[in-house]
């Protein structure tokens, strides 16, 4: 995992080295250090949190830049669905796929597009014999990605399909290449316009085996004022939409369950509940489902980081740009009722604990003894003024050698003026049990 | 293998609505020491079967996860009513929980029946109006 590429950095010159940000990370991968925060990339999921809390815009998202684009001969913009909740008023989804298409891009292959065609496979695939349910939604990278390393277990729940913006990107290449055959493969360039890192994680890395064939991903927020700037209301613009209510709606928490058109579905959001469900689906104590979409962000992608518009608001305007839609407009021909081998991903990336303290149980073992007994001895209070998130985090840390006991200022004032360092006592309070 | 990790936990009886919360953060604990994910999940739903347990019919108790190299074993001990047909309650499908906690969804007379299957070994030592111990080890 050394090797992965996140997309979430620190930086340095804007960041306070305050606490907001350490204490929010659902995977505790950050710590300030030397005045700045840090982020340890072996925990890190990208999933933006930290961008969202940070006031100082010191955490930010690396995407590509837009010049890039004109590395290539043939330039294919990807919308995700989410893009079409940024705009105030807007009626028909062809003014941005025109803004884009004035903006340099030769074509627009619309992601919610090939999000109608994987709402049609997921309705064959829950069909298929033998399958593990519930199916887990493999679209949110970060779920992808959580249930890999840290869920082992549920890795044949995941739907084996290539997420949505993937199958745009190999569909939009063959329509490149049909309509313009003397177009090579390097000629073409994809570029997905992304509302969240962690997708462009995923088109960085890919996922297992699977290489992504996505080229470019620009950030949502950073082409939205010349986009807008390029959607005049004047010009008619082409009508080069094709995808209804199901493939628009994907862009909320819910919209892709509802596409199965079965009512045992459940969709969650927002990372806390997200983890809180993939522990009780482990643990088997969720009820009879057929399938369970579950999104890193709250409200699902409009929620996405590197989006502009408030997630409620921009579902609500998806509500209203839907709604005159039909239900679908991509769907599976006659002779064509299964899913392409191609769109399957088989592999999984290896399953890696995250946290784990030591290179063995045994020295693991010895290592948390250590720091049951370290924690008796701090005060408890989670201030985070030593960097770590919580108490039992900075435990961690010393007993790693990462950090010195002297760094807790409360224990070393609490210890000066001969004051009891921890103020309760302590074998009361150990949700943990440890 | 003389070395082994102690975590303690008390199972509070009076509070529905956090009962199962120990298993969860078993599992947590679990995974940072870097044990196999099958017996991470086997301890997890043991444990959460017997806390449930616990809450429903003897007013909490306390439950204590010792991980040894090679093994976990899970101590449930509380002060209940105790039970007095083991051989009856460890039958899948019967159970004797109250009707306000069926409505739930618990109740379902798997408890018992999952603790035994989901571990490699399983003692209850009961006795009436004293309490119930359960001690129950999954290996790795």
């Amino acid at each position: 995992m050394n090797t992965y590429e996140h997309s979430v950095s620190l930086d340095e010159s804007r960041c306070t080295g305050c606490t907001t940000c350490i204490k929010r990370c659902p995977t505790e991968a950050i710590r300030v250090d030397g005045g700045h925060a840090v982020i340890n990339s072996d925990r890190c999921i990208d999933c933006g949190e930290c961008i969202r809390v940070c006031q100082h815009h010191a955490k930010i998202a690396t995407c590509n830049k837009l010049d890039h684009l004109y590395d290539y001969k043939w330039r294919i913009a990807l919308p995700a669905p989410s893009l079409y909740g940024q705009f105030e008023g807007l009626e028909d989804v062809d003014y941005v796929l025109q803004g884009l298409l004035d903006m340099g891009f030769n074509d627009v292959y619309e992601v919610s597009q090939a999000a109608e065609i994987v709402s049609e496979y997921t309705r064959l695939y829950l069909k298929t014999e033998g399958i593990k349910k519930p199916v887990i939604s493999s679209a949110c990278p970060v779920i992808a990605r959580l249930i890999a390393l840290r869920f082992p277990y549920l890795k044949d729940n995941l739907l084996p399909i290539l997420p949505p913006m993937e199958i745009a990107a190999i569909e939009a290449r063959k329509r490149a290449k049909a309509a313009h055959p003397e177009l090579k493969d390097e000629d073409i360039g994809v570029c997905f316009i992304s509302p969240c890192p962690a997708k462009t994680s995923y088109v960085k890395n890919g996922f297992g085996e699977y290489k992504s064939n996505i080229d470019l991903v620009v950030s949502m927020s950073d082409i939205y004022f010349s986009l807008l700037n390029l959607m005049s209301r004047d010009k008619v613009p082409q009508p080069v939409s094709n995808s209804g209510m199901i493939g628009i709606s994907w862009a909320a928490s819910g919209g892709e369950a509802t596409a199965i058109f079965n009512d045992k579905y459940l969709a969650a959001d927002s990372i806390e509940n997200v983890v809180e469900m993939l522990d009780q689906i482990e643990n088997g104590t969720i009820p009879q489902l057929e399938f369970i979409e579950l999104n890193a962000c709250t409200g699902g992608c409009v929620g996405g980081v590197m989006t502009v518009e408030n997630p409620f608001i921009a579902k609500a305007r998806l509500q209203t740009l839907r709604r005159y839609l039909p239900v679908s407009q991509n769907f599976l021909t006659d002779d064509k009722k299964y899913i392409p081998p191609e769109y399957f991903f088989e592999d999984i990336p290896d399953y890696k604990p995250m946290n784990r303290l030591g290179s063995s149980i045994g020295e693991s073992m010895r290592m948390m003894s250590d720091i049951q007994k370290l924690r008796d001895g701090l005060p408890g209070i989670d201030c985070g003024s030593c960097g770590a998130p919580n108490c039992r985090a900075f435990a961690e840390d010393v007993v790693k050698g990462e950090r010195s006991l002297e760094s807790c200022i409360i224990r070393t004032h609490r210890i000066q003026n001969g004051e009891p360092v921890r103020k309760f006592d302590p074998s009361e309070r150990k949700e943990d049990g440890i | 293998m003389s070395e082994s990790l102690r975590f303690h936990f008390n199972v509070d009886g009076s509070n529905f609505t956090t009962a199962g919360q120990a298993s969860v953060q078993v599992k947590k604990n679990l995974r940072e020491l870097g044990i196999p994910a099958d017996a991470i999940r086997r301890v997890s739903i043991a444990m959460y079967e017997g806390e449930i347990n616990m809450v429903i019919h003897a007013h909490g108790g306390e439950a204590d996860v010792v991980v040894y190299e090679d093994r976990i074993e899970i101590i449930l001990n509380d002060h209940g009513p105790g039970i007095p047909n083991i051989e009856l309650a460890m039958k899948e499908g019967y159970s004797t929980a109250p009707d306000n906690i069926r409505s739930l969804g618990f109740g379902a007379g798997m408890g018992l029946p999952n603790m035994k299957r989901y571990t490699d070994k399983m003692d209850i030592e009961t006795e009436l109006g004293k309490g119930t111990k359960i001690t129950m080890c999954v290996n790795f």
